[in-house]
């Protein structure tokens, strides 16, 4: 038993002085080197190498690490949407970060809670709804790309059957389903998309496996919006194409892939750090679109003829310019019945509430 | 219609595979009374070493090999723990999971994005490929696949028909009465949970080199527990694991062809259908337990000290 306190005792002073170490170098580094540099912290809802959503926004980290120097960045992976949310954004404020990027949904409440608790950090919420004086929050229009890549799907089939691997049933993959069939119908009015869900985000071998189904539907181009390329690898297996999503997805399928709908958070965060080192930021709603440049259509696969990247890149202009609208009338739901009038555009609220599917899709959307 | 089944059931068997390999090996740990709820980690490490290595040296058999080592190697420190220091077998299993997806993500880091040099590709069989309807469905498939046809009815021998068998399934049952005969408890549970940890490997490479091939964090998603769950649902039997395995393979294979010819089930039911089928066979296997017929080994989970009895 004595011997046991003893070893106690000394695994404690042990444990003491480990942890006064680290505490030590880090408060001599920050004393000179740090002190004139502003820090910026990043929380992730997911791993940094998911080749999907996490990966984009560590890529705008790096990008923003480059163009301003005078700032430090550092990132928390793989963060659960709870109550651990809250203790790391509390780590983070602490850690004297002048911005904090909270990029998941879920994070909503505990940035807003945190935030009053930290007046002079400022936070910004990705994909949410509610702002404060110091919280400001951020999400792209990705809608638009992906109509662009309807229209290049639309025009590489020669089945006119296209296949969509759905995430879940919520707004966001709805209103991406729908851009996607509108762009491909604004090419090709006879062809269809057939869609199935997967009700997940993540799981390459399920994602893969849906992507075959379709395929062997009769779909000759596969488009997705789940973070793994398994769609796309299903594709390139049976020779057919491919439409990917987040990032560019040739690598994982050099032939299939025609090109993907993808985010560019990098110059949107070099763009807030900025404004918060000027002293310009404002809490506010931001929605960004493809002039922008949040979100874009990433590059073209090798399969893609000249003509349809002509007219890909003149939709694209239009878009820019305001010319086209994604969700303009007259569209249709499944049913025939008109949804919008002709004349008439969503309003975003409308958008961002989207639950019924276009003329066009062959799929149900699960009642709740 | 029929080609649409026949799409549905080849599926199915890959789907299967991935499931089979990783119950096949806990069938064997469990047998020696050691369970390990481990295998997702060990799975993911597996699945990251086949990946890492098949990039470097362009060969997949290479892979197979080093994936099967690793997690193997995660199954010896498994093993270690709980039959060397005879740790609680739940705990250890559970934290070598954690410790497998946390390991593979960080070692994984730099693959993400990769795509496979070489991969396990789909080849007819001769003459058994052209069979109609089964030719198809089992004999245009993968090398892992056909290796299974040849792993399930050598365990199942093994298991039931050799003496070495016999031995595995007694420490399984009564350590102490094994122990009395002179079989050497702990050196029989060391073997059988590494090899339990070389089938674990081979799932991941599986998944890594033959389904999906690639490299990404957690891809898994949950495999391996259904492989735990799957060996409940067999009854600890290698065959009825395959049957098992194309069952719950099925499930996932059926899911979104239903979906494409327009038949409403929530998939959410589906998915949760193998988990129904262990609770139903855990019911069914418990009374049989009771009225004194076969059923999980006796010492499963247990520690056996020798000189504890």
């Amino acid at each position: 038993m004595l011997r046991n306190k003893k070893l106690f005792v000394v695994l404690s002073v042990l444990l003491v002085l480990a942890l006064l170490v680290p505490g030590c170098s880090s408060g001599s580094k920050s004393t000179k080197k740090d002190a004139d540099k502003m820090k910026v912290a990043f929380m992730y809802v997911g791993p940094v190498g998911d080749a999907g959503w996490t990966f984009e926004h560590d890529r705008g980290r790096k990008y923003l690490q480059e163009k301003l120097p005078w700032v430090e960045t550092t990132y928390v992976e793989s963060v659960p949407e709870g109550a651990d949310a809250e203790r790391v954004l509390t780590e983070l404020a602490e850690k004297g970060n002048k911005v904090i990027f909270a990029t998941s949904f879920g994070y909503m409440d505990y940035v807003i809670k945190v935030a009053q608790k930290y007046p002079n950090v400022i936070f910004m919420h990705c994909s949410g709804y509610k702002t404060a004086a110091n919280v400001g929050t951020y999400f792209g229009q990705i809608e638009q790309p992906r109509y662009l890549s309807g229209i290049v799907a639309g025009k590489m089939t020669k089945t006119n059957v296209l296949g969509y691997v759905a995430a879940h049933p919520i707004p966001e993959v709805i209103r991406g389903a729908n851009a996607f069939t509108l762009g491909v119908l604004s090419v090709n009015p006879k062809a269809k998309v057939k869609l199935v869900w997967t009700n997940t985000w993540y799981d390459p071998a399920a994602e893969k496996e849906a992507g075959k189904s379709l395929l062997e539907a009769g779909a000759d181009v596969i488009a997705q919006h789940q973070d793994t390329p398994g769609p796309q690898q299903a594709a390139e297996e049976k020779g057919k194409y491919g439409i990917g999503y987040n990032s560019d997805m040739r690598s994982y399928a050099p032939h299939a892939n025609l090109t993907s709908p993808i985010w560019n958070w990098g110059p949107y965060y070099v763009k807030v750090v900025q404004a918060v080192k000027d002293g310009t930021w404002k809490p506010e709603q931001y929605w960004g679109t493809m002039a922008d440049g949040v979100v874009d259509l990433g590059p073209f696969g090798d399969a893609v003829p000249e003509d349809v990247r002509k007219l890909v890149e003149e939709k694209k202009q239009d878009i820019l310019s305001g010319k086209l609208v994604v969700f303009a009338g007259p569209l249709k739901d499944q049913k025939g019945t008109v949804r919008v009038k002709q004349g008439e555009k969503m309003t975003d609220e409308q958008i961002l509430n989207m639950d019924w599917f276009v003329k066009g899709i062959d799929g149900t959307i699960p009642s709740k | 219609m029929e080609s649409m089944w026949i799409a549905i059931l080849t599926a199915t068997v890959t789907a299967g595979t991935p499931l089979l390999y990783a119950a096949l090996g806990e069938v064997l740990a469990q047998r020696a009374g050691v369970m390990n709820l481990g295998i997702e980690g060990m799975m993911l490490v597996g699945a990251m070493a086949g990946f890492g290595v098949t990039v470097r040296t362009g060969q997949p058999w290479l892979g197979l090999v080093a994936a099967m080592g690793a997690a193997g190697l995660l199954a010896l420190v498994h093993a270690f723990l709980t039959v060397g220091l005879r740790a609680n077998q739940v705990v250890s299993g559970l934290a070598l999971t954690i410790f497998g997806t946390g390991l593979s993500g960080y070692l994984g880091k730099s693959m993400v994005g990769i795509p496979a040099k070489a991969t396990f590709k789909t080849w007819a069989l001769p003459g058994l490929g052209d069979l109609p309807v089964v030719g198809p469905i089992l004999f245009r498939q993968d090398t892992l696949v056909y290796l299974t046809y040849l792993l399930v009815p050598a365990i199942w021998f093994f298991l039931y028909h050799t003496r070495p068998g016999m031995n595995l399934r007694a420490v399984g049952e009564n350590p102490a009465a094994a122990d009395a005969v002179g079989i050497n408890v702990s050196v029989t549970r060391y073997v059988y949970v590494v090899a339990g940890g070389l089938l674990a490997g081979a799932a991941g490479a599986y998944l890594s080199l033959a389904y999906a091939p690639s490299w990404l964090e957690n891809m898994t998603a949950g495999r391996g527990w259904i492989a735990v769950a799957l060996v409940i649902f067999a009854m600890w039997d290698p065959v009825r694991a395959m049957a098992g395995a194309y069952l719950f393979g099925g499930v996932d294979a059926l899911t979104f062809r239903l979906q494409a010819l327009g038949v409403v089930i929530p998939s959410f039911f589906l998915k949760m259908l193998p988990y129904v089928f262990t609770i139903a066979v855990l019911i069914v296997s418990t009374r049989e337990t009771i009225l004194r017929k076969s059923a999980a080994p006796g010492a499963l989970g247990l520690t056996y000290d020798r000189e504890g009895r």
